[in-house]
C-alpha cells in the first residue's frame, strides 16, 4: 500500500500552516467550537464543493453574528441534500421557499427582524448559480438596490446541477453539460455568453461583493466575516466545484477549486460600493490546460488549440483586469 | 366614524388598524391606491412599527410577504391580475408553507388581450391554490374582510386572499364606517405565528417532500379549508357583536325566501342584481339572489340548503373557463348535485362591460321561464364575432383577431353616430 509522503512544508496545498499559526488566526472550521451549522449526515454527492463551500460559509457567518443567523435557501442541490424532510442538516433556522426568490424571502425575514428590534439577528440567503445568476436574478438585484440587510451567497458550479447538469448563465465557453453538448464545430457552450454576477453586483453600488473558493478557507472565511461586519446587502460568489457535473474525481474537489484560481479563470477579489478593493493574488499561476485536463466536461477543449486558446485569453484577462500576479513580484 | 372616501383608502385603512407589520407594494391597476395609502401612513409615521417595502416585481412582493410572515410578522400586499399571475408560484408556496399572509386583490380582467377593467378571472385563476378567498359586495364589506382575514389566516395558519372588484369598489368613493383602533384590537389579537424563524430554536422550514407524506400533507390544507367553513361564520358573528354590522360569512341572501329562481353571483354585481330583483318582484315575479361571500373553501352544504327550496338556478360570473363555460357555476353544479334543479350559467362583465339593469332584466325574464341556454354570454355581439369568423374561414391570413374585433366595434359605433 503506498503510503503519503508526509511534507513538513506542504508547498503542495495552501493549508500550510494552520497549525502554526497564532490561535486566533485560525480558521472557523479548526476550532472546536465551529457550530457546524450544515451538519454530517446529508446527501450530497462526494466530493461535493457546494456542500463544502455551505459549511465554510455558514460557520464562518456563526462565529461572525454569535449564532444569531437564519438562512434563506433557493431551490436546488444545497436544500434537495440537506432537508429531505424529515430529516434536516441545518443546525440553524432555515427556510426553503422556492428557486427564484431567495433574495425576497430574505428581505422578508430582515424586515420583519427590524420590525421587532431584533437586528442582533442576521440574515443569509443563498442559492446555487441557477438560482442566482438566471431564474433568481430579479430579485437578487431588487434586494441588491434596496440594499436590504442581506448577505447573498452564490454557491457557482457552473450548471444546473440539481436538474442533471444544464447550461446556466454562469457556464463557461466551451463546457460540456447536457444542453451544451460537445458536438459540431463549436462543441459545448458558446463563448462570449453568460453573465458576470460580482461585476453586476457591483455596478449596483452595494457596500461589499466578494468572490471566493473552496480551495483557500481562510479567504473564504475571512470575506464571510466580513461580510457579516457590514450593514446593507452584500454578495459572496463562491467557487464550487461538482464532480458529478463536472467529470471530476471527488478527491480532486479542492484542487481542481485552487487551479482555477491559480490558472486566473475564476479571479478572486473583493469590493465596495462599486469600487475594487483587493485581488488575492495567484502564487503560482498555471496554465488553463492543467485545470481544465482534471474535467471530463472540458475533454474536447483540450483537443481544440482555438478554444484552449479562448480559454487561456479569459484567464490572461482576468489576470490582467484584476491585477491578479504582482508584477513586481514576479 | 363615518368618511366618505375611495373604496381603496377605506380597504388601506381597514388594513392600517390590523396592525401591520410588513408591506409589500409593487403597483398594478387597480389595487395601486390601496399600497400608496399605505405608504403614505408609514412616512407620515401615523402606521407605526411597519416596514414598507417596494419591491420589484409582484413575485417579489409575495416572496418578501412569505420571508417576513415565516419570521413572524404580520404581513400584507395586494395585487390584480397579471401581477397575481406572475405571483402565481409563490401563491401556491405561502398556502403550502401554511403562511397567514393577507392579500388584497383588485379583480381586474387577464390579457392578452391587455385589459385592465374588472371582472373576475384573476382571482378564479388562483381558486385552488390553498387560499381562502373572500368577496367584497360593497366598500364597506371590503373593509370589513380585511379586518376578519387577518383573524381568519392567522387561527388557521393558512393565508387568504380578499377579492376587490376593481374600479367597482376599488375606485369608488363611498360612505364608509371606518372602526376604531380599540375595537379592532380587540377583534383581532396579536399574531402568535405557529412555527418561526428564531435562532433561539432553529427549524427547517420548506423541506422536500416526497411520496410518502406529500398526500398527508396536502390533505391537511384541505382539512383546513374545510375548518375555515365552520370559522368563518363564527368570525363574521364576533365581527358583529363588537362592531354592529353584518359582514362576511359563507353566503348572502337577498329575497330567497320564497324565491323560485335564484340568481348565485359573487362581489359587487349583486348591488345591481339585487335592484333588479326588486323590480321583477314588484310585477311578481319570485326571484332573489345569493352571494358567495366566500368562494374557497366552497361552501357547498350551505349552498345546498339555500338552493334546495328553489326551480332554478341562475350563476352570474364574471369569468369563463374558456373551452369549459362557467367556472363558479360548475362548483355550484356539484353542490346541488342530485336535486335535479337546471343551473344556468351567464358569463358577463368580462374585461369591464357595463352590466346593465336592462340587461339583466331580460335575462331574468328569460330565466324564468327556462328559455336560457346553457351558457349565455351577456350583451355579446354576436355579428361581430361572426364575421371574424367569417373572416378566418376565408383567409388563413386574416390576422389579430383581437384587433379585427375593435375595427369592427369602431365601425359599428361609426356607423351608429353617422
Amino acid at each position: 500500500m503506498p503510503h503519503q509522503q508526509v511534507k513538513f512544508y506542504q508547498t503542495g496545498t495552501l493549508t500550510v500552516g494552520n497549525r502554526l499559526l497564532d490561535k486566533a488566526q485560525r480558521t472557523v472550521q479548526a476550532t472546536m467550537d465551529r457550530s457546524n451549522s450544515l451538519d454530517s449526515g446529508h446527501r450530497a454527492c462526494q466530493g461535493c464543493g457546494e456542500a463544502l463551500g455551505a459549511r465554510y460559509a455558514i460557520d464562518a457567518a456563526m462565529r461572525a453574528t454569535d449564532n444569531q443567523l437564519i438562512a434563506a435557501n433557493a431551490t436546488g442541490c444545497l436544500e434537495v441534500f440537506t432537508t429531505p424532510y424529515p430529516e434536516s442538516a441545518w443546525r440553524i433556522p432555515w427556510m426553503h421557499s422556492l428557486f427564484g426568490n431567495a433574495p425576497s424571502v430574505a428581505t422578508g425575514i430582515a424586515a420583519a427582524l427590524r420590525v421587532k428590534g431584533r437586528q442582533d439577528v442576521r440574515v443569509i440567503a443563498q442559492g446555487g448559480d441557477g438560482g442566482t445568476t438566471d431564474i433568481g436574478f430579479g430579485a437578487l438585484s431588487g434586494m441588491f438596490e434596496r440594499n436590504d440587510d442581506v448577505l447573498y451567497i452564490c454557491y457557482d458550479n457552473q450548471a444546473y446541477m440539481n436538474t442533471g447538469v444544464q447550461r446556466s448563465s454562469a457556464t463557461p465557453g466551451s463546457a460540456r453539460t447536457a444542453t451544451t453538448m460537445p458536438l459540431g464545430a463549436e462543441p459545448g457552450a458558446d463563448f462570449d455568453k453568460g453573465k458576470n454576477v460580482p461585476l453586476i453586483a457591483m455596478a449596483h453600488g452595494i457596500p461589499y461583493v466578494a468572490t471566493a473558493s473552496v480551495d483557500r478557507l481562510h479567504d473564504l472565511e475571512a470575506k464571510v466575516e466580513k461580510a457579516m461586519s457590514i450593514r446593507g446587502a452584500r454578495y459572496i460568489q463562491v467557487f464550487v466545484p461538482c464532480p458529478l457535473g463536472w467529470g471530476s474525481k471527488p478527491a480532486d474537489t479542492v484542487k481542481v477549486a485552487r487551479l482555477a484560481v491559480e490558472s486566473g479563470l475564476y479571479p478572486l477579489f473583493e469590493a465596495e460600493y462599486g469600487e475594487l478593493t483587493s485581488a488575492t493574488k495567484i502564487r503560482r499561476k498555471v496554465d488553463v490546460a492543467d485545470y481544465l485536463k482534471l474535467q471530463r466536461r472540458f475533454a474536447h477543449t483540450l483537443k481544440s488549440e482555438t478554444q484552449l486558446a479562448r480559454l487561456q485569453a479569459v484567464a490572461d484577462n482576468n489576470i490582467r483586469r484584476f491585477g491578479l500576479i504582482d508584477e513586481q513580484g514576479e | 366614524m363615518l368618511k366618505q372616501i375611495e373604496g381603496s383608502q377605506g380597504i388601506a385603512q381597514a388594513v392600517a388598524l390590523c396592525r401591520p407589520e410588513v408591506i409589500c407594494a409593487y403597483p398594478i391597476t387597480p389595487q395601486t391606491h390601496i399600497v400608496e395609502d399605505l405608504g403614505a401612513m408609514v412616512k407620515r409615521g401615523s402606521l407605526s412599527d411597519c416596514e414598507f417595502i417596494n419591491v420589484e416585481s409582484e413575485f417579489a412582493a409575495l416572496s418578501v410577504a412569505i420571508g417576513s410572515s415565516a419570521t413572524g410578522a404580520r404581513s400584507y400586499t395586494a395585487t390584480a391580475s397579471q401581477g397575481l399571475l406572475y405571483m402565481a408560484e409563490a401563491v401556491y408556496n405561502a398556502s403550502g408553507l401554511g403562511l397567514p399572509i393577507v392579500m388584497t386583490v383588485g379583480n381586474r380582467a387577464i390579457g392578452a388581450p391587455i385589459n385592465i377593467w374588472n371582472d373576475q378571472s384573476d382571482s378564479m385563476s388562483m381558486r385552488d391554490a390553498g387560499w381562502i378567498q373572500l368577496f367584497a359586495e360593497t366598500n364597506q364589506e371590503a373593509l370589513d374582510l380585511h379586518i376578519q382575514a387577518f383573524r381568519i389566516a392567522e387561527t388557521l395558519s393558512i393565508p387568504v386572499m380578499v377579492c376587490v372588484d376593481g374600479f367597482i369598489l376599488t375606485h369608488a368613493y363611498e360612505r364608509m364606517d371606518i372602526p376604531q383602533q380599540e375595537q379592532v384590537d380587540r377583534f383581532l389579537p396579536p399574531f402568535v405565528p405557529r412555527q418561526v424563524l428564531d435562532p433561539a430554536d432553529p427549524i427547517s422550514m420548506g423541506a422536500m417532500v416526497g411520496p410518502e407524506a406529500f398526500t398527508e400533507v396536502r390533505y391537511l390544507a384541505h382539512h383546513k379549508q374545510m375548518q375555515a367553513l365552520e370559522l368563518i361564520p363564527e368570525i363574521a358573528e364576533e365581527f358583529k357583536s363588537i362592531f354592529g354590522r353584518d359582514s362576511g360569512g359563507l353566503i348572502s341572501n337577498y329575497r330567497t325566501d320564497d324565491a323560485e329562481t335564484i340568481i348565485v353571483t359573487l362581489g359587487s354585481v349583486i348591488g345591481t342584481i339585487s335592484e333588479v330583483i326588486d323590480t321583477l318582484r314588484d310585477q311578481g315575479q319570485k326571484i332573489g339572489a345569493i352571494s358567495l361571500r366566500c368562494y374557497r373553501p366552497f361552501p357547498k352544504e350551505v349552498l345546498r340548503e339555500a338552493l334546495q327550496a328553489c326551480q332554478r338556478v341562475v350563476v352570474f360570473e364574471k369569468c369563463l373557463a374558456v373551452g369549459m363555460g362557467g367556472i363558479v357555476a360548475a362548483n355550484v353544479r356539484m353542490s346541488i348535485r342530485g336535486l335535479n334543479l337546471p343551473v344556468y350559467t351567464v358569463i358577463g362583465g368580462l374585461g369591464g362591460r357595463p352590466i346593465t339593469r336592462k340587461s339583466l332584466a331580460e335575462l331574468f325574464e328569460k330565466a324564468v321561464k327556462d328559455d336560457l341556454d346553457e351558457t349565455t354570454f351577456l350583451d355579446i355581439k354576436c355579428d361581430i364575432v361572426e364575421r371574424e369568423l367569417a373572416r378566418e374561414q376565408a383567409h388563413t391570413r386574416s390576422g389579430a383577431a383581437a384587433e379585427n374585433i375593435l375595427r369592427e366595434v369602431g365601425v359599428v359605433d361609426a356607423a351608429k353616430t353617422a
